[in-house]
């Protein structure tokens, strides 16, 4: 019931601060979006690579099923309940979701043969998807192909973007709560003795599949609808890795942190384009901030090295 | 008579394929885990090459040739085989009793440097990689008939060549020495072995130079058969010989060869016959149909699950 009234309290928020949002500079207004939508990228990662302890290095691809279908859905059919200004958005919610749902089919089809995996080949499996995918949209003409997708209209403002973070962190905070949730941290923990115990294994690892794959989808299209353009290579091997890096810098398996990681991480670039320009600095340094791979990969190690649960997670049990 | 030249084409790229799945299959036999940056030591070897190479020419006067090649080869095999052993030593060494996940997640932070740290240093831009060996085209004479249709560049003879020197070098040292007992025995059993007395990390270390070797061997090998390198190049070929090494029965070390030559056949076979387009889609629809039809690759052996 509180999870609920935050729920609404949060709502509400986002749209008495949409409203004002109108005049603000658009330069820090791109910036929060993007933190909208990376929240809701990470979160819903978190619940596989986190809760569940699996490994997906393929989330850009769902992402892009997400994005590809709403555009492709508000381009031919946006006026299909009205030209009204209330009528073209109530279809481009409609189509959000069928771009998340579109995104959580693929979630299944690729979760179904690949979970029975573990661990690394899981990884490489779930690349490969995300690469099939991105192949797919590039051979595929009504997409656009290699030319990229364009003209939707703008339909991601403020309210959306956060109304839909709000919703996937209550979604995921209530579930983690739930029956789910235990047979979620169950498969991560041990999943020979989980199995023992009865607990349908691939069941859960599907469900938080799906459920990631369903998330990325929503913010596939709040993306496409705020950028007006999407392109396959927006959605390769690197954006994958940005998500997953929010994981596992804000703690496997902490929603929290791993919100505040996607904050984070997506002010950092901003910040080191920022650096890059301070003529002071030597050359190298200004070289490297320029090139954010770099440091995520060093992030990486030395945080795998000195705190693997992440900044803001909670030490786990060590493991046999 | 043109499937004949695609299976010649195929098994040259695909004997590149074989010498980089090897390191894959046999850092996976001592250790259990993927080592994801092993692509990026293959791209380390090919611009090893690129820089040594114009002094190696200028030590054999200038030159072009066998034997310019071959110290290439040993230079570049030498230091592969030096960062490999660094990299387990400085980011594997130390998490070897840690989660699984986090080793990978390492890995793939190294791989993630090693790519885009190769794109600081080295630049972003192809290089074109020095001419070492001048090459030419071989065919069978024409009095042959239809057969003399077939030819094959001396470049990708020589690299397969080389390849097969090298597949039987590393099976030589794998069965028939000391220190590959001593990493069959660490594969076979981790617990036991060191019982025996067998230095388990100075094992390791020697199976990654091995493994790091060879993929510096494909470094120069590939460069001589196409020289444009770039320091993403290690990424995709990464992938592939991994898919090949899962194709044979990762931890095989004769399947890692066996499912490098088929992956090259099968790219090879899909840019001819079908479209170029679906070149990278087609081998990780290979890697899929493996692991769900037969997990343990063609010539792997299943492996009980200890609880």
């Amino acid at each position: 019931m509180r999870g609920k009234l935050v729920l609404l309290a949060t709502l509400l928020l986002c749209g008495v601060f949409s409203h004002f949002s109108g005049g603000m500079n658009p330069y820090y207004y791109d910036i929060l979006i993007g933190i909208g939508i990376n929240i809701i990228l990470a979160t819903g990662l978190n619940l596989v690579n986190g809760y569940t302890g699996q490994f997906s290095l393929g989330h850009a691809g769902f992402m892009a099923v997400g994005a590809y279908l709403s555009s492709w859905l508000t381009l031919n059919y946006g006026y299909s309940l009205g030209a009204s200004a209330t009528m073209t958005t109530a279809f481009f919610v409609i189509a959000l979701f069928l771009g998340g749902a579109g995104a959580a089919v693929t979630g299944l089809m690729v979760g179904f043969p690949s979970l029975r995996l573990r661990g690394d080949y899981l990884a490489i499996v779930t690349l490969g998807f995300s690469e099939i995918i991105k192949g797919i949209i590039q051979n595929s003409e009504p997409l656009g192909a290699q030319r990229g997708l364009g003209g939707m209209v703008q339909h991601t403002n403020f309210f959306w973007t956060f109304a839909f973070a709000a919703l996937t962190v209550y979604v995921v905070v209530s579930l983690v709560n739930s029956t789910y949730g235990r047979g979620f941290l169950a498969v991560k923990d041990d999943e020979i003795a989980a199995e023992a115990m009865g607990i349908n294994t691939t069941k859960y690892k599907v469900i938080a599949f799906v459920l990631a794959a369903f998330f990325a989808g929503i913010a596939g299209g709040l993306f496409a609808h705020f950028k007006q353009f999407v392109h396959p290579e927006g959605f390769n091997f690197i954006k994958s890795i940005d998500i997953v890096v929010m994981v596992i810098l804000g703690g496997m398996g902490s929603t929290v942190g791993v919100c505040l990681a996607a904050v984070l991480l997506t002010i950092l670039p901003e910040l080191l384009r920022y650096v890059s320009k301070i003529e002071a600095l030597p050359e190298w340094l200004r070289e490297i901030s320029e090139n954010r791979m770099i440091l995520y990969s060093l992030l990486l190690i030395i945080l795998m090295l000195t705190r693997p649960q992440g900044l803001f997670g909670v030490s786990l049990a060590k493991k046999k | 008579m043109e499937f004949l030249q695609q299976l010649i084409n195929g098994l040259a790229q695909g004997s590149i394929y074989a010498l980089i799945a090897l390191g894959y299959t046999m850092v996976f036999g001592v250790l259990r885990f993927i080592n994801f940056a092993h692509g990026d030591v293959y791209m380390l070897g090919a611009f090893a090459g690129f820089y040594i190479g114009p002094k190696m020419l200028h030590a054999f006067s200038d030159k072009p040739g066998f034997g310019v090649l071959v110290s290439m080869l040993i230079v570049a095999m030498i230091l592969c085989a030096i960062i490999g052993i660094a990299i387990e030593w400085l980011c594997y060494r130390p998490l070897r009793d840690r989660p699984k996940i986090t080793v990978l997640i390492t890995a793939i932070g190294v791989s993630l440097f090693l790519s885009n740290g190769g794109q600081y240093v080295f630049g972003a831009d192809p290089k074109s990689f020095p001419e070492i060996l001048t090459d030419s085209y071989l065919s069978l004479p024409e009095s042959w008939g239809r057969v003399s249709e077939l030819g094959i560049q001396l470049s990708a003879a020589i690299s397969m060549g080389i390849t097969l020197i090298l597949l039987f070098a590393l099976r030589h040292i794998v069965l028939h020495t000391k220190m590959g007992m001593a990493m069959r025995a660490l594969s076979f059993n981790p617990v036991a072995a060191s019982l025996m007395g067998i230095n388990i990390s100075i094992v390791i270390a020697f199976t990654f130079g091995l493994g790091s070797a060879l993929a510096g061997a494909a470094g120069i090998l590939t460069s001589i058969q196409q020289p444009s390198i770039d320091p993403l190049m290690g990424v995709n070929a990464g992938l592939k010989a991994f898919v090949a090494a899962v194709l044979g029965g990762i931890g095989n070390l004769p399947g890692a060869a066996l499912g490098g030559l088929l992956i090259g056949i099968i790219e090879t076979m899909v840019v001819g016959y079908i479209s170029p387009t679906y070149r990278d889609a087609i081998v990780f629809g290979v890697l899929i149909l493996i692991l769900l039809f037969k997990p343990t690759g063609l010539l792997g052996a299943s492996e009980q699950e200890k609880v």
